[in-house]
């Protein structure tokens, strides 16, 4: 029995919003239409200064490492900006798509040039011409373009609009012209109703993602390290934790006014600050911080992991067990939040 | 109420409902019995659909019991009863097909389909957006989503209001076949054509209380005797009034007369000189009785 009313629930909810064709189609291509311009905008990465990577063994690493002088032939050089590194690995990925010009590593008397880089080649120059006690290396590699980059970012933030507002605001709206007082006349429970809820957002929000990076990847192939499947789980999970959320907020208010500015309350700050669109690496300590407490920050981390760094599974569980942990609360409260009617009857 | 007679299907004790203070339903004891079809009459913000709305168990009472069949209603209560709300809504982009289908799915017995279909007159509709059904079609729906369980109590508040006098019959027509299978049907109306039509009980409501209660006959006869005899102002002018007909009311045009036996009256009217030209006769409505009982208007506030 609770199969057929949560299938109910869930088979009517699926024809509404594939009826729905206005929103449909905004959603399909929304986050097209905006990768596509990122892609135009931002594809000449003109940066002024040339950025190297500097390989650290744990021991040498100095306390402060923040300004300090870590390759002196290089510290005379303003437009050199230095970024220490603990782990090579990540230091050469990062050479690889072009985010750095030129890894060092001082201890082993190295360095790294990628040659597919015209910056990568320039770099390598200005250090050979200050010091030849470096031997080189030389690897290969694709540019990570801004495109590459900013896609999950653009990916999450549609799962996150779709999976708040249309779990969120629909709830709210259905209180409020009392769809949910003629449901709350059936044998159906509260607990089947919202499941059905989550469940049909969640599903369609990872179909149509599917479709959308399908899409976007068939022009601008994307750079992809790691495996389709884990994107696949963290979409999931990220989406399941953006429903719950979306309940929470939705379980008592009969106002759609409120509930929408509760719900930008909650979206724009994520929106801003879990690094959608730029990096938080070379933000203030605090900020980053901060951003910790929005599931956005976590998904788009372990995606990023996936796809650039080629994390596998264990590398990106502590974000799935946040992601787990967060989902719960927001399901837990929300439920026992939950009111068919409502406040301010 | 008798020892002797059957539990109700549905009665209620103190039952009372407050808000800022004020009782909207206050202390209200009813018993409706199985079968019948009982209507709750009374004018806006009587109380009625507050009352209604706590028999459904949507709303909770402040004080007072509900008692289903004797007993308090269990989890088990909505298998068993159906509910037509007075303002109600359905999800977006649904055609009539696909509401049926998802209320078919809340119940652990749900009447045969094309039973349901005919029953309720919707195979011309199945295919259209709920959205864009007229008042009557939607009403119709409705009463096939109360009716989807085939329930034992249905719950019925101002189904009529807002439709045109074709559309109002012919949901009358549903209404007494529904009854005419043995279901119980509990109604609010604040039409009293619609109470005298349809139900075998009433209870007058005013402020949260029951004025009377009983059969609409019954009560018409109990307050009324006889018929009412109207007659336009202007026929007495010329003629003394009769001293037995001291107790005539004049309202608007007209003067209103109670009479017992119509003949012997219309023969003293005729007697004193007073023309019967414009004369109606009339038998007591509800809407009387309401008048009578509260000395306001049933229908206008």
């Amino acid at each position: 029995m609770f199969w057929k009313r949560f299938l109910g629930v869930f088979t009517a909810r699926n024809l509404e919003f594939w009826r729905d064709k206005e929103s449909l189609s905004w959603n399909l291509i929304f986050p097209l239409v905006l990768v596509a311009a990122f892609a135009f905008l931002f594809d000449s990465d003109d940066r002024t200064i040339v950025t190297v990577g500097v390989v650290q063994e744990a021991q040498t690493q100095d306390q402060n490492t923040n300004g300090a002088i870590l390759v002196p032939e290089l510290a005379s050089l303003g437009f050199v900006e230095q970024v220490p590194y603990e782990n090579r690995e990540q230091a050469l990925r990062r050479l690889q798509q072009h985010q750095l010009d030129l890894v060092i590593a001082p201890q082993e008397q190295r360095y790294w040039l990628n040659e597919s880089s015209p910056g990568s080649a320039l770099a390598a120059e200005l250090l050979s011409a200050r010091s030849d006690a470096y031997a080189q290396e030389v690897l290969t590699g694709q540019a990570l373009r801004y495109v590459d980059w900013v896609l999950p970012g653009i990916l999450a933030m549609n799962l996150m609009f779709s999976c708040l507002y249309g779990v969120g605001y629909v709830i709210v709206r259905y209180r409020k012209n009392s769809v949910l007082k003629r449901l709350q006349a059936t044998p159906l429970s509260a607990f089947e109703f919202l499941l059905a809820q989550v469940v049909s957002r969640v599903w369609l929000v990872l179909a149509t993602l599917i479709v959308v990076y399908l899409i976007c990847n068939a022009i601008f192939s994307f750079v992809m390290e790691g495996s389709y499947l884990l994107l696949i789980l963290l979409a999931f999970m990220g989406s399941l934790c953006m429903a719950a959320l979306g309940l929470l907020i939705a379980a008592r208010t009969r106002s759609e006014e409120l509930s929408r500015g509760l719900l930008d309350f909650i979206a724009w700050p994520m929106l801003l600050l879990s690094g959608v669109w730029f990096s938080l690496d070379g933000s203030p300590e605090w900020v980053q911080q901060f951003a910790q407490i929005f599931p956005l920050t976590h998904l788009l981390d372990a995606a990023r992991a996936v796809m650039f760094d080629g994390a596998g599974f264990t590398e990106i569980l502590p974000q799935i067990v946040i992601l787990i942990g967060m989902t719960l609360v927001f399901l837990l409260v929300g439920a026992r939040l939950f009111r068919w009617v409502g406040d301010g009857r | 109420m008798k020892k002797t007679e059957a539990t109700p299907i549905l009665s209620t004790r103190g039952l009372t409902k407050t808000y800022d203070g004020v009782n909207v339903v206050d202390k209200l004891d009813l018993d409706i019995r199985e079968g019948i079809c009982f209507g709750l009459l009374g004018p806006n913000g009587a109380g009625k659909t507050t009352t209604i709305e706590m028999l459904e168990g949507i709303l909770p009472p402040n004080a007072g019991e509900i008692l289903y069949r004797g007993k308090p209603a269990d989890k088990h209560f909505f298998q068993h009863v159906g509910i037509q709300f007075q303002h109600t809504a359905l999800p977006d982009f649904l055609k009539v097909n696909d509401v049926l289908n998802l209320f078919s799915r809340f119940y652990d017995s749900p009447m045969n389909r094309d039973e349901l279909i005919a029953w309720c007159n919707l195979e011309d509709i199945l295919d259209r957006d709920h959205r864009k059904l007229s008042g009557g079609q939607k009403q119709r729906l409705l009463l096939a989503l109360a009716l989807m369980n085939d329930p034992d109590l249905l719950f019925l508040d101002e189904p009529t209001t807002g439709l045109d006098p074709q559309a109002r019959r012919n949901f009358w027509e549903l209404v007494r076949s529904v009854r005419s299978r043995g279901k119980t049907v509990l109604l609010t109306t604040h039409y009293m054509d619609e109470a005298e039509q349809l139900c075998d009980e009433i209870a007058v409501l005013d402020k949260g209380k029951v004025l009377t209660q009983g059969a609409p006959r019954t009560l018409l006869n109990q307050y009324f005797n006889g018929a009412l005899i109207r007659l336009p102002v202007t026929n007495f002018s010329g003629a003394a009034m009769p001293a037995e007909f001291k107790d005539a009311e004049q309202q608007g045009d007209f003067m209103q007369l109670q009479a017992t036996q119509v003949d012997a009256t219309l023969s003293k009217l005729i007697a004193s000189g007073v023309s019967l030209n414009g004369l109606q006769v009339e038998s007591a409505t509800l809407d009387d009785l309401f008048l009578k009982l509260t000395g306001h208007e049933l229908r206008g506030e």
